[in-house]
């Protein structure tokens, strides 16, 4: 997995609660069978005015230039600052993909859904919990200075503003833990392989049924 | 000590190890696969060259991309017109090959929706964990599973180590008492707790929904209801075992025989809330009060009654839901004050992992007799959730009920519930779907969802615009006295 450590980027503001996934990546694009190459697609159906294919160059679709990541000013965004509840919805994996593919290091909110949460931090993607009236200030900031950028120390757990104001946010220790040393899930779990066996067994023994090679013919 | 709720015991029996930094490892139990979230999670095992922990474990079938004509089916996986569906299904069907997995493969009679299949085979039971990379995996806790949507690096991790580390959730309780009123379904129940609750109502927390009027349902309306967990924002969604759990249970494929059920049934008799368990939250309606419902916006919590009207988003309670609302009508097409059965159909979807249940054709079917899809429905299509369900459905002369009232009757699959097939909407057509998300775009580039029961979604596809289905039953009542 990527170490997250610390990150220092422009901020883009996706003004909207709700985010949902098929709004971050829409279905069709979730017919790849490799984890790279989402960002093209991110929040497809807001970037572009046509419908996006798999596959297809991007460079000729037609672009919405409303959308805020279409702004010249926010080019090169690796902060994304969003309303409450991003992420609801499916449980793709895709999503996440799709925000780091396209550059982005860190997502504050005022809350986020649960599977996307799980899904963000299992790729290196940072998510920054702010309360909401935070997050309207911040919004204002963003919108008032053209620039704007954010300093996000997860050691530290804090988002340093560019007039030096200091946000403290809370994340779980085992997720910062993972993140800081870019550590793999799996890795940490088959070091628990023995203790995984010895709960199997008790398991089996105690409901066999659960086991279709135990279960009675 | 205050007694456990159901989700605690689950959680305990399922405990391998605190880790002592607030997350712990449970064990999982059962893991179903489908083509889209698992290619990456296969892949992974290759590359560190793992295997999986307990074959046993898993099961596959492919549901997202696979077409729904017969025409089509009957070629098999070479009937996949689009290349990049094909070779996601093919993928899937070498992946499970190649380590072991038993699949349902595209033609296999058992094929269908994961979320159908599951519970359908018995490979659900009780006090289970159940997961699959899908958020309606929470489906699965109407049998008192402990079931969840997971990502795709937590496929890899469970088919690497059997575990997956987690944090508990917080108990939420949401109780519906009292008689639901003809005509009202479990779909209704659930879309109505969503609008009570927002989708963010049930963020962090494990829903046990309880009351007499779940208790009244059945397995069918149970699913139904957990299935839609996960747009309440609990990733888990579960109801207690009682007679109606085991009935459903008994001579199912992969289901407990001989003493073995007997013993599992006394196991699964405790999977019940103690009576003196705690709730972090608890939530009640009444079932009286529920009417059909019609979602109107572009998430699940922009719903009302059929007697109800589009919301004026001046009214909203604050400004973001303010500017989500006016957003929403304007993808919507729709107006403020607007009547809900004034909103005029293009297409129907009576399907998905929502409503694609034996249960939900015959409620479609008792609404689509002898009558006929309105001349300006341009597709009414009925997708059953698997091939065991289309087949149960043709026994009952179903088919025939929808073919001659103009539905098409289709092959088994997540068809346009995400439309990652052809089957699907076009620009500004509203689509009244069983379904389960009314996002934008969901159904297709620029389509309008509108969710409902499959009762309302067929009495919507004769109408050509929303009725409210309990006034159809009334006339049809006063149609056979008069005669």
């Amino acid at each position: 997995m990527n170490k997250f450590v610390r990150a220092e980027g422009l901020v883009a503001p996706l003004d909207r609660a709700n985010v949902d996934t098929d709004l971050i990546i829409p279905k069709q694009f979730l017919k790849s069978i490799k984890r790279t190459g989402f960002g093209v697609n991110l929040f497809d159906e807001l970037r572009y005015l046509d419908e996006g294919q798999p596959g297809q160059d991007v460079t000729n679709r037609p672009v919405n230039t409303d959308f805020v990541l279409n702004q010249p000013r926010y080019e090169g965004a690796s902060v994304l600052l969003a309303r409450r509840n991003f992420g609801c919805g499916s449980s793709r994996e895709h999503a996440p993909w799709a925000l780091e593919d396209f550059g982005f290091r860190v997502v504050i909110a005022p809350s986020f859904a649960d599977i996307f949460y799980n899904n963000a931090f299992k790729n290196g993607l940072l998510l920054v919990p702010l309360p909401e009236e935070t997050i309207d200030r911040l919004f204002a900031e963003v919108e008032a200075s053209e620039g704007y950028r954010l300093d996000v120390d997860l050691e530290h757990q804090r988002v340093i503003t560019p007039s030096g104001e200091i946000l403290d946010f809370e994340v779980d220790a085992f997720r910062k833990h993972c993140l800081l040393e870019g550590l793999d899930d799996i890795g940490i779990t088959l070091k628990d392989e023995d203790a995984i066996r010895a709960f199997e067994e008790k398991h089996r023994a105690a409901r066999p049924w659960l086991f279709r090679d135990s279960a009675q013919a | 000590m205050a007694g456990q709720t159901l989700y605690d015991k689950l959680w305990s029996q399922h405990l391998v190890k605190e880790r002592g930094d607030g997350t712990a490892l449970i064990y999982i139990d059962r893991q179903l696969l489908h083509e889209v979230t698992s290619p990456q999670a296969f892949e992974g095992l290759r590359l560190a060259r793992r295997v999986p922990w307990r074959l046993d474990a898993n099961l596959a079938t492919p549901d997202h991309n696979v077409p729904t004509t017969l025409k089509e089916r009957a070629e098999g996986n070479a009937g996949i017109k689009d290349p990049v569906s094909l070779i996601q299904v093919q993928t899937l069907d070498d992946n499970c090959v190649e380590f072991g997995i038993e699949e349902f493969k595209i033609n296999d009679p058992r094929q269908g929706i994961v979320h159908v299949v599951g519970p359908e085979q018995g490979a659900t039971l009780p006090g289970m964990t159940v997961v699959c990379g899908d958020s309606h995996t929470a489906t699965h806790g109407a049998f008192a599973a402990l079931a969840h949507g997971i990502g795709t690096s937590e496929v890899e991790h469970v088919l690497a180590t059997q575990c997956l580390l987690a944090q508990k959730m917080k108990n939420m309780q949401v109780r519906v008492e009292g008689t639901l009123g003809t005509g009202v379904t479990a779909k209704d129940v659930v879309l109505a707790i969503i609008g009570r609750i927002g989708t963010a109502g049930g963020t962090g927390c494990a829903i046990e929904f309880a009351g007499s009027a779940i208790r009244e349902l059945s397995m069918e309306g149970r699913m139904t209801v957990c299935n839609m967990a996960i747009e309440a924002g609990a990733r888990v969604g579960l109801i207690a075992v009682d007679d109606t759990t085991i009935d459903y249970l008994r001579d199912r494929h992969y289901a407990p025989t001989a003493e073995q059920w007997d013993a599992a049934v006394a196991d699964w008799r405790g999977l019940v809330s103690d009576a003196d368990a705690r709730f972090d939250k608890v939530v009640t309606l009444d079932a009286a009060e529920i009417e059909p419902q019609v979602s109107w916006g572009t998430s699940p919590e922009m719903v009302t009654g059929i007697s109800g009207e589009v919301p004026d988003p001046a009214e909203a309670a604050d400004e973001t839901m303010q500017r989500g609302y006016t957003r929403a009508l304007e993808y919507m097409g729709l107006s403020a004050r607007q009547k809900i059965t004034d909103i005029r159909l293009d297409k129907v979807f009576i399907g998905s992992c929502t409503n694609s249940r034996i249960e939900d054709l015959r409620e479609a079917a008792k609404v689509a007799r002898g009558k006929k899809v309105a001349d300006s429905i341009k597709l009414a299509m009925i997708v059953p959730g698997s091939g065991l369900v289309k087949r149960q459905a043709e026994v009952e002369g179903l088919d025939k009920v929808f073919i001659e009232a103009g539905f098409e009757w289709r092959e088994p699959g997540c068809s346009m519930c995400l439309a990652m097939n052809a089957d699907k909407l076009g620009a500004g057509e509203h689509c009244a779907s069983t379904s389960n998300r009314n996002f934008e775009g969901r159904q297709g580039f620029g389509g309008r969802t509108h969710l409902v029961s499959p009762a309302m979604a067929a009495a919507a596809a004769i109408a050509g615009h929303f009725v409210d289905v309990r006034q159809l039953a009334a006339n049809d009542d006063a149609q056979v006295e008069e005669a």
